[in-house]
């Protein structure tokens, strides 16, 4: 019934292999790894709560299938292997033997189907929207588990990860009522460190899982998570070694370089290729001018934003391409340049039917670095000509405008979950661009064909297909203009240079400690 | 005049007060021709400290923006607001005291009554408020100094128009057929015009540190360059780039002081009786 395709591979090997092959040294046994999470997290119970601060705790107690190395091709986590038929409608996942929960019961691909088919599918909303997709889920045995898909969904092999697709243990959830068990308060999962005792607006202990099945890991006897509300008070924690590892975010833009600068510390921009944060400027669509293509090449030329990324970024990101990441599957290089050339801009704004109309940008209220951005973007098209106003706001503001298109420009980012499927359609898709949220097809882009080739490419089974797809999209998208696109963020993450191995996969941070370790010289 | 001019420079510290302001002034003029560019333009690299690159004398900004055009531009945002906002106080303060004071009775009560009400909220407060409402441009913002700083001009105004109704020169006026128009404009305000005078030099200072509280909270216009702009901006680099934030808070700082010394120095001149004896 199967035919394994080329790429699913099952590689044991790899696991041990791939994060660990070209470290320094010999990894050492012992040690605690103090760790700063912002903002301190509602809950640890990953099937309830995915939102940031809550992944990266929850990381170290639960897994999934699947882990993603940086490229965001799969490993084998929880399922030793997989395959895929050649329709691309099954999807076998052989799962790992031996493994047992914190409280000492067995993982099974009971525990699996429960996981997703019940409990996630309750509370998951994302999962859910996948799900979908599913047409049966069958356990044939206690270590395999089948997928059978209504249609091929080529992001499916991409959604086995921790913050999508926990396992949790049915003995201790099934037939109860999720949202209130006591047994959220002390998370229990198959991972690499367990929950200890968690101060409130303080710190959350784990300890190492000592049954846990991958041999000698982890490394660490303990992980402190500390909290710490104040963004400078925890540049400070580092700077005194209260805490060792800063994750991406986690401090100010303009507090980066001097910490960066400190003895011993490292920074790694890795670890959110995943998310593959893009930042961009919603045009809106539906006012004069901007409805005029010249009016929006003149403004994309216009920006400068190799100066935004040295100057407000601490050089750190990537200066965008287009509407997908260079961290996305399928982003297409070679679109329509749309690089700074102010010269051009100004010949572009002169033909066009701008005429000295005052445009509105709506800066984005998450502080100094962004109030800075919306300033050097204002200037730069003053530049060409233009007339830019900037319009402040707070959060709700924010909100409230970009759901009521009450804006010409507004800034934004988003995360696109590695795929175009599930992070990148949604924002130029034509049917998503009702009025009322502030997450859609903002700009109100609307272009029929694309909208077709959308839908068939998150359907296709063969990924040269896709690729070949999201191309056309790309190109097609890019010479649009439908937004400015700005930059993909680099968020440091900034930890002690004898703290090895912190990010190792596309989750970074979010992805468990069970590679690190801590070089006590 | 001669006698006002002689009694104003007796006060020394009036006078470098004037001097300061004179200075400011003629920035605030030159601002323009001096730096035709917008303070807004990106000239040099981030963080230039002052004294390194010629032409750029004070370094630049976290934008790579020239620190003295904006230094320069900001003199001109302030003393514009200074000078609008405490005029329009005045405008509504005066009126409103001198009908207190003139007419007594039910309408003094009532207008001191709608004073009271403004005065017990902290004007600061106040102020936010206002602009959290409206949008944060500079008209909104001397529009919200003025609601806030007229009542302490509509109280003095009615103490100085309560003393002097009852002079025989008002009376002489009243008996002569004249109304009440005529008699507060023409014979009551010339008379309580001194206290006023001081007291608007001082409101020129007060809305100024109010604008830039304000801009330094970021409620100010972000579209204009301002010194509570330039500070609030350059608070996060504090650690890294100090004079970011110190040179526009020495320029507030000067400015101010000058208002208040010549306030001081107005008040002497225009009371010579209370002239401090000890100099």
């Amino acid at each position: 019934m199967f035919k394994p395709m080329k790429l699913a591979v099952a590689a044991l090997a790899l696991v041990l292999a791939g994060p660990l092959a070209a470290q320094d040294g010999e990894p050492q046994s012992g040690g605690t790894l103090n760790v700063v999470v912002q903002p301190e997290p509602p809950s640890l119970m990953i099937g309830l709560i995915q939102n940031g601060p809550t992944q990266m705790v929850a990381g170290d107690i639960y897994e999934s299938f699947l882990r993603y190395n940086f490229d965001l091709t799969p490993e084998p986590q929880l399922a030793e292997s997989w395959e895929i038929s050649d329709d691309g409608k099954t999807y076998t996942f052989h799962l790992r033997e031996g493994v047992v929960f914190h409280d000492g019961e067995p993982f099974t691909s009971e525990d699996a189907k429960f996981s997703i088919d019940v409990f996630l599918r309750e509370t998951h909303s994302r999962m859910r929207t996948y799900l979908e997709h599913v047409e049966s889920i069958e356990t044939p045995d206690d270590h395999t588990i089948v997928f059978n898909l209504k249609n091929p969904f080529g992001p499916f092999l991409g959604i086995f990860e921790t913050g999508t697709a926990p396992m949790l243990p049915k003995h201790i959830y099934e037939g109860t009522d999720f949202a209130n068990n006591p047994a959220n308060n002390t998370p229990i999962g198959t991972g690499p460190f367990k929950f200890d005792e968690w101060v409130k607006g303080s710190y959350i202990h784990f300890v190492k899982n000592e049954d846990y099945y991958m041999d000698g890991l982890p490394y660490v006897d303990e992980v402190y998570y500390h909290i710490i509300p104040d963004a400078a008070s925890r540049a400070v924690a580092y700077e005194t070694g209260k805490v060792d590892v800063l994750s991406g975010g986690s401090i100010e833009n303009f507090d980066v370089p001097r910490v960066r600068e400190m003895d011993n510390t490292c920074v790694t921009e890795k670890g959110f290729e995943y998310f593959g944060p893009h930042s961009w400027i919603w045009i809106n669509l539906n006012n004069k001018p901007l409805d005029d293509l010249k009016v929006r090449q003149a403004m994309m030329h216009a920006l400068d934003r190799q100066f935004a990324r040295d100057a407000l970024w601490n050089g750190l990101g990537k200066v965008a391409t287009g509407p997908v990441s260079s961290a996305t599957k399928f982003y297409a290089e070679d679109t329509p340049d749309i690089g700074y050339d102010p010269e051009k801009a100004k010949a572009l704004l002169e033909e066009s039917s701008y005429d000295g109309e005052t445009i509105r940008l709506l800066g984005l209220p998450y502080g100094e670095t962004w109030q800075r951005w919306a300033e050097a973007v204002k200037q730069n098209l003053t530049e060409i000509g233009m007339s830019v106003e900037i319009v402040p706001s707070d959060v709700a503001g924010w909100n409230q405008k970009v759901s009521d298109r009450d804006f010409d420009l507004a800034f934004t980012y988003l995360y696109q979950y590695g795929d175009p499927a599930l992070g990148v359609s949604r924002s130029y898709m034509g049917d998503n661009a009702e009025p009322g949220s502030p997450w859609n097809n903002v700009a109100n882009y609307q272009n029929p064909e694309l909208d077709k080739l959308w839908d068939e490419a998150a359907l296709m089974a063969d990924p040269e297909e896709r690729r070949a797809a999201y191309k056309t999209i790309q190109d097609q998208i890019v010479s649009d203009v439908p937004n400015l696109w700005l930059l993909e963020l680099g968020f440091p993450t900034i930890y002690r240079c004898n703290i090895k191995n912190p990010v190792n996969t596309a989750f970074g941070v979010n992805d468990g400690f069970r590679f690190v370790w801590i070089d006590q010289k | 005049m001669r006698d006002f001019w002689k009694r104003f420079r007796y006060n020394r510290g009036a006078v470098i007060g004037l001097f300061i302001l004179a200075l400011v002034i003629i920035t605030a003029i030159l601002a323009p021709i001096v730096f035709p560019q917008s303070p807004w333009k990106m000239v040099q690299r981030p963080f230039l400290p002052p004294f390194e690159q010629e032409g750029l004398l004070l370094g630049t900004d976290a934008l790579g923006r020239d620190v003295l055009a904006g230094l320069a531009h900001g003199a001109y945002v302030s003393l514009l607001v200074g000078l609008v906002s405490t005029i329009v106080a005045l405008a509504i303060g005066v009126p409103v005291g001198a009908c207190a004071g003139y007419f007594a009775g039910r309408i003094d009560d009532a207008l001191m009554r709608f004073t009271e009400f403004f005065q017990t909220i902290p004007s600061f407060a106040l102020a936010i408020v206002l602009l959290a409402i409206f949008q944060p441009s500079l008209t909104f913002v001397i529009i919200a100094i003025a609601v806030v700083s007229w009542p302490p001009v509509a109280r003095l105004v009615r103490g100085e128009v309560l003393s002097l109704r009852t002079r025989e020169f008002v009376e002489a006026a009243t008996l002569s057929g004249l109304g009440n128009t005529q008699i507060i404009l023409r014979h009551i305000l010339p008379n309580a015009l001194p206290p006023i005078i001081v007291l608007a030099s001082l409101m020129i200072a007060q809305a100024i540190l109010l604008e830039s509280s304000l801009s330094f909270l970021g409620l100010g216009d972000p579209n204009i360059m301002s010194w509570g702009y330039m500070i609030g901006a350059a608070r996060t680099v504090i650690r890294t780039a100090w004079w970011l934030s110190f040179l526009p808070g020495m320029a507030i700082l000067l400015t101010v002081l000058a208002l208040n010394l010549i306030g001081e120095g107005l008040n002497d001149a225009l009371n010579p009786r209370l002239t401090r004896k000890s100099e």
